[in-house]
C-alpha cells in the first residue's frame, strides 16, 4: 500500500471516530429530551412513592438538580455523559457504570461470538449456494433461510427453550452458569458449564444470523460470479476452487459492510434472547430497568447501544477500506 | 461443383488420427447452441476452419454473427445454457479438445492457448494487483516460486510496453489506463509463449491512438514468439492491418474465407461486398454512406435457404430453396453464395 | 464419434459478458417471474380473514367463552386453540389479534413511506451540500438502534395507546426507506431523460410528478413489503415484553407473553400466535423477495 493509500484509511478512521462521538452526543440528548417529555422523571419511582413526604421529595430533587432550568441540565448530562457518569440505577442500587460494567461484557461474548459464527456459516452458506444456483440444493436452503429470517427471534428462542430444557431436558434453561455448583467445579467442568449454558442462547441469534448472511452472501456471490473477470481466471487455467475463491474474496467485500452495520439486529436479538433464557447481560438488566422505571439505566442503555452501533460501522468501514483497494484513495 | 472438404488430414498412423504436418488448430463443423426461453437459439452453426502454426487469422462480423461465441468454445468457456453439440470438433496441437477432461484442459488455457478480452477493466480482478494476476497464470501452470513467478510477471510487463514495471506490477487495474490494461491482459495472455492466442475485440473499448500501439505490440509478439494469433474484430481497418488470412462471420456461419489481399480486392459474397462499401473512404467526396439494408436475424430462427437473402442485392430464386455451402472462388478462396456458380444473377449496383 | 460434451457450470462466463450477441436472449427464468402469486394470495388471505374476524372467530375474544369458567384448556373441538388463563378461547383471540398487528404495520409502514420519501426525494433532488447534511443526519439516526428507542419511549411512556403506537412505530421506521429513494432520484435524475424533460421545460413539481415518481413505485412497493414484515416481528416482539400492544386487546405478541409464565404447561398460548405470526412475516418476506426479481431491482436483499 503507497502512502496515499494508507492515508485514505487513516483519514477515513478519523472522520467516522468523530462521526461516532457525535451519535453519541446525539443520542444522549435525544434520551434527555425523552426525559424530559415523558411524564414523571427519574427519580418518580421513588420520589413520588405515597410514603414519602413532600418536602423529601422537593429535597430529592434539588439534589439531583431536577429543579434547575432545562438549559443547565441538559448541559450538566452532557457533561456527565461524557465522563462516564451515567447515573444512578434505582432497580440495582448502584451506580449504573458499574451495571454497564458487570453486564455488558456477557452480552458482548454472546453477541460476538454469535456475529462470528453466522458470518462464517452464513457466508459459506450463500458462497455454497451460488455455485449450485437453481439446483434443488440450493432451492431448499434458501427457503430453509427465507424461513427462519421469518421467524420472530423470541419465539424462535422460546421454541428452543421448550424442546432442550423442557421437553428432552438436555440443557439448562437459564442464567450463564449454574449459581449452586459453579463454585465447587474444577475449571474443567467450570468451562463445560459455561459451554452448556451458552449454547442455547447462541444457537437462537447464530440461526438467525446464518439465514441473513447466507441470503445476502448467495446474491453477491451470485454477481461476483458473473463478472467478467471470472472469465479471465478460467481463460487462465486456474482450477474451478481457485476461481470460486476469487469470486468469493469479492463477494466477500459486501457483506463485510452488512457485519458491521449488523450491530443493531445483534442488540435487538440480544434482548429478546437474554430474557427468555434469563442470560445476565444488557439486554435483560433493560428490561428489568423498564419495568421498575430506572430511567437512568434505560437511557444508558440506549446511549451505550449507539455508541456500539457507531463503533460497529467505523469498523466495518475501515475493514472494507483494507479489503478493497479501490476505495483506499478516497 | 465443388464441394467443401474435411479440413484434418486424417493420417491412421498417427494417434487420434493427426499428423505433423496438419494445422495448429482444426475447426470441425463447430455447433453451438443456447437453450432459451425463445427457443434453440444456434449461435455456431457449422462452422470450419484451420490456423497453422504462426499465422493471423481475422475472423470479422457485426454482432450477434457468432464469432465470440465461436472463440470462447475453443476453450470451452460457454456459460450455461449453451453447449456445444455433438459432432464439433476441435483439434488443437495434437489434442482433441472437446474430449479432453478438466485437468488437462485446465493445462490448455494460459498456457499453450490463452485468450484476450474485450473490457480490461471488468476482465482484470479488481482486488488483486496486476503483477499477481500475471503471476498466477505463471505460478498456475509452472513450477516456479513466489519470487520467480513475480519476475516473470515484471519482465513481460516490460516487454509489453510498460514504463517502470516493477512499480506497475503493484498496481491495481483501477489505478491503470485503458491502455496499460489492456497491455497488461496481453501480458497475462503472453507470459507463458502459448502457441495460440485468441484475441476478442482487444482494441474495441480504448482510443484510436492506442488502438494503433496495441496491435503493434500484438504484431511485434507475434514476431517474436511465432504465435498464431486469432483476431477477432468488426473493424476492418484491424483485418487489414494484421491478417494473413480472414474469415467472414455471418449468422452463425462461415460466409467467405480468403487471404486477406484477396478479400480486399475480390471479394465475392455480397455481405462481404457490403461490408467493403461501407467503409467511408476519404477520397469520397460526397454522396451517401452506404449501407446494408436490413438486421441480422435472430439466432432462434434462422431462415431458409441462404441467411443473407433477405438483405441481399442480388438474391433470387434459388436463394430462398437452397441453403449454399462453401464453394471455391479461387486459390484459399472460398464464398457461401450461389452467385460464385450463377454469376448471371449478379445485378449492378447503382451508387 | 465425439459424444456431446457438457461444458462444466459456471464456467466463468455469464450470457451477458458476451457482448451482446446473446444478451437479447438470456434465458429469463419465467418462473421466476411467477413466484410472487404464492405469496401474494396468503396475504389476501390474512388480510381477508382479519376483516372477517369477527365472522370467523367462534367465541368473542374477550369475554369467557363459558361461564363456566373453563380456564387453561388444552386444544379441543370445542377450542381448537385452547382457552388462556381467563377462560377466552384463543382461536378467536389470534383470529382478533390478526386485524389489530396486520393493521398496526400497515398503518405505521405507510407513515415511514410517506416521510422517507419526502426527505429522500428532497435530499436527491436539491444535491449539493444539503443532500450531503441530510444524508448525515441519516446516517446518526441509523446508529441509534430502533428497538432501544422504542423500548426508551415505552418505558417512560407506559401505556401507549394504539394510534400512538403506529406512530412511534412509524417515525422510527422511514430512514433506510429515505436512502433508497435518495440514491434512486439521484441515479434517476441524470438519467438523459430527465435532461431531455427539463431542455423542453418541464420542471419542479411536474417534474416529480411525472418523471420521477413513477420509477420509484416498484422499489417504494418492495420495500414496504419488507417492512410490514419486520413490523409485525418488531411489535409482536414489542407487545410479548408488554411494552406494545396492551391487554385485553389482543396480539399475538401479548398473547405469547401471557403463555410464556407456564411454558410447559400451557404450549398453546405461545405455539399458535408465534405460528401465526411466522406465517404472516414468511408471506410478505416472500412476496417483496419475488417482487423485488419481478421488478428486476437490483438490491442486495436488505
Amino acid at each position: 500500500m503507497g502512502e496515499a493509500a494508507s492515508q485514505g484509511v487513516v483519514a477515513r478512521l478519523i472522520s467516522r471516530a468523530v462521526q461516532s462521538v457525535f451519535v453519541v452526543f446525539v443520542a444522549a440528548s435525544l434520551t434527555f429530551l425523552l426525559l424530559q417529555l415523558a411524564p414523571g422523571d427519574p427519580i418518580s419511582a421513588i420520589a413520588d412513592a405515597s410514603n414519602v413526604p413532600t418536602e423529601v421529595r422537593a429535597q430529592w430533587r434539588a439534589q439531583q438538580g431536577f429543579d434547575q432550568p432545562v438549559a443547565t441540565q441538559y448541559v450538566r448530562w452532557i457533561g456527565n455523559v461524557a465522563r462516564g457518569q451515567l447515573g444512578h440505577s434505582t432497580s440495582q442500587q448502584r451506580p449504573v457504570r458499574a451495571v454497564i460494567a458487570d453486564r455488558l461484557p456477557n452480552t458482548l461474548l454472546l453477541m460476538g461470538l454469535a456475529l462470528g459464527a453466522s458470518l462464517l456459516f452464513g457466508a459459506s452458506l450463500g458462497a455454497w449456494q451460488a455455485t449450485r444456483t437453481g439446483s434443488a440444493a440450493d432451492r431448499a436452503v434458501s427457503f430453509t433461510s427465507l424461513v427462519l429470517y421469518s421467524v420472530p427471534e423470541f419465539w424462535f428462542a422460546l421454541m428452543l427453550l421448550f424442546v432442550f430444557s423442557y421437553w428432552i431436558p438436555v440443557l439448562p434453561a437459564t442464567g450463564m452458569i449454574d449459581v449452586a455448583m459453579h463454585g465447587s467445579m474444577s475449571s474443567g467442568a467450570r468451562l463445560w458449564d459455561r459451554l452448556r449454558h451458552l449454547v442455547l442462547p447462541w444457537t437462537a441469534l447464530t440461526v438467525m444470523g446464518t439465514a441473513i448472511f447466507a441470503r445476502y452472501q448467495r446474491v453477491a456471490m451470485r454477481d461476483a460470479l458473473s463478472e467478467q473477470f471470472v472469465r479471465t481466471a478460467r481463460a487462465k487455467g486456474l482450477t474451478t476452487w481457485s476461481v470460486y475463491w476469487h469470486a468469493f474474496r469479492t463477494a466477500l467485500l459486501p457483506t463485510i459492510t452488512l457485519a458491521g452495520l449488523f450491530f443493531p439486529a445483534l442488540l435487538t436479538g440480544a434482548v429478546f434472547v437474554e430474557r427468555v433464557f434469563g442470560w445476565p447481560g444488557m439486554g435483560s438488566a433493560l428490561l428489568t430497568a423498564i419495568n421498575s422505571r430506572d430511567y437512568a439505566l434505560v437511557s444508558a442503555s440506549v446511549i451505550v447501544g449507539s455508541a456500539m452501533t457507531a463503533l460497529g460501522s467505523l469498523f466495518a468501514d475501515v475493514l472494507r477500506a483494507l479489503a478493497d483497494p479501490r476505495l483506499r484513495r478516497v | 461443383m465443388t464441394v467443401s472438404r474435411p479440413l484434418v488430414k486424417t493420417d491412421p498412423a498417427a494417434p487420434n488420427g493427426w499428423a505433423p504436418n496438419d494445422p495448429l488448430l482444426a475447426v470441425q463443423s463447430l455447433r453451438v447452441t443456447f437453450d432459451t426461453t425463445r427457443g434453440l437459439a444456434r449461435a455456431v452453426d457449422g462452422v470450419s476452419f484451420t490456423i497453422a502454426a504462426g499465422e493471423t487469422v481475422c475472423v470479422v462480423g457485426e454482432s450477434g454473427c457468432g464469432k465470440s461465441v465461436a472463440a470462447l468454445s475453443l476453450l470451452r468457456l460457454i456459460p450455461a445454457p449453451g453447449r456445444i453439440e455433438s459432432g464439433s470438433e476441435i483439434h488443437f496441437d495434437g489434442m482433441n479438445l472437446l474430449t479432453l477432461n478438466e485437468e488437462a484442459l485446465r493445462s490448455v488455457r494460459g498456457r499453450r492457448m490463452s485468450m484476450i478480452f474485450q473490457e480490461p477493466m471488468t476482465a482484470l480482478n479488481p482486488v488483486l494487483t496486476v503483477g499477481e494476476q500475471i503471476a498466477e497464470v505463471v505460478r498456475v501452470h509452472t513450477k516456479a516460486s513466489r519470487r520467480e513467478a513475480w519476475a516473470q510477471a515484471v519482465s513481460m510487463l516490460r516487454e509489453v510496453g510498460i514504463a517502470d514495471p516493477d512499480v506497475r506490477a503493484t498496481e491495481y487495474p483501477h489505478q491503470l489506463s485503458g491502455g496499460m490494461r489492456q497491455r497488461v491482459m496481453i501480458a497475462m495472455a503472453l507470459v507463458l509463449e502459448p502457441r495460440l492466442v485468441i484475441a476478442d475485440e482487444p482494441t474495441t473499448a480504448l482510443d484510436v491512438t492506442i488502438q494503433a500501439q496495441i496491435l503493434e505490440l500484438l504484431r511485434a509478439q507475434r514476431d517474436r514468439t511465432g504465435l498464431a494469433l486469432l483476431l477477432i474484430t468488426h473493424d476492418l481497418g484491424v483485418v487489414a492491418e494484421m491478417a494473413s488470412r480472414v474469415l467472414v462471420m455471418y449468422a452463425g456461419q462461415i460466409v467467405e474465407e480468403a487471404p486477406v489481399g484477396a478479400l480486399f480486392a475480390t471479394a465475392t459474397h455480397p455481405y462481404t461486398e457490403g461490408l467493403l462499401a461501407a467503409v467511408p473512404r476519404l477520397d469520397q467526396i460526397g454522396g451517401r454512406l452506404r449501407t446494408i439494408p436490413g438486421t441480422v436475424p435472430a439466432a432462434t430462427d434462422w431462415p431458409t435457404g441462404c441467411r443473407f437473402r433477405a438483405r441481399c442485392p442480388h438474391a433470387f430464386a434459388r436463394c430462398e430453396t437452397d441453403a449454399p455451402e462453401l464453394v471455391q472462388v479461387g486459390p484459399s478462396h472460398r464464398a457461401r453464395c450461389h452467385l460464385v456458380q450463377e454469376p448471371s444473377h449478379r445485378k449492378a449496383i447503382t451508387p | 464419434m465425439t459424444t456431446p460434451v457438457r461444458v462444466p457450470d459456471l464456467s466463468g462466463a455469464s450470457l451477458a459478458s458476451l457482448s451482446g450477441e446473446m444478451r437479447s436472449m438470456s434465458p429469463v427464468v419465467s418462473s421466476r417471474q411467477r413466484r410472487w402469486r404464492v405469496p401474494f394470495l396468503f396475504i389476501v388471505l390474512l388480510a381477508t380473514v382479519a376483516v372477517f374476524a369477527p365472522a370467523l372467530a367462534p367465541y368473542s375474544p374477550d369475554i369467557p367463552a363459558n361461564y363456566d369458567a373453563i380456564q387453561n384448556l388444552a386444544p379441543s373441538r370445542a377450542h381448537p386453540f385452547g382457552t388462556d388463563g381467563l377462560g377466552r378461547d384463543v382461536l378467536s383471540r389470534v383470529l382478533f389479534a390478526s386485524r389489530i398487528s396486520l393493521s398496526l404495520a400497515f398503518a405505521s409502514v405507510l407513515l415511514s413511506l410517506v416521510l422517507g420519501t419526502s426527505y429522500g426525494a428532497i435530499a436527491g433532488l436539491v444535491g449539493g451540500g444539503i443532500d450531503r447534511w441530510l444524508m448525515r443526519g441519516l446516517d446518526v439516526a441509523l446508529s441509534i438502534p430502533r428497538l432501544l428507542l422504542l423500548l426508551a419511549v415505552t418505558a417512560f411512556w407506559e401505556n401507549l395507546p394504539l394510534t400512538a403506537l403506529i406512530m412511534l412505530l412509524g417515525t422510527t421506521g422511514w430512514f433506510d426507506v429515505a436512502r433508497l429513494v435518495r440514491g434512486e432520484v439521484q441515479r434517476l435524475a441524470q438519467q438523459d431523460f430527465v435532461t431531455a424533460a427539463r431542455a423542453t421545460g418541464v420542471r419542479g413539481a411536474r417534474m416529480l410528478r411525472v418523471h420521477v415518481l413513477p420509477h420509484l413505485v416498484p422499489l417504494l412497493i418492495v420495500n414496504a413489503t419488507l417492512s410490514v414484515a419486520a413490523t409485525i416481528a418488531l411489535e409482536a416482539g414489542l407487545s410479548y415484553l408488554g411494552l406494545g400492544v396492551q391487554p385485553p386487546t389482543p396480539s399475538w405478541g401479548n398473547i405469547m407473553a401471557e403463555g410464556s409464565g407456564g411454558m410447559a404447561s400451557q404450549w398453546w398460548l405461545s405455539v399458535f400466535p408465534g405460528m401465526a405470526t411466522v406465517i404472516a412475516v414468511l408471506a410478505c418476506h416472500a412476496l417483496g423477495d419475488a417482487l423485488r426479481d419481478r421488478f428486476a431491482l437490483d438490491q442486495v436483499p436488505a
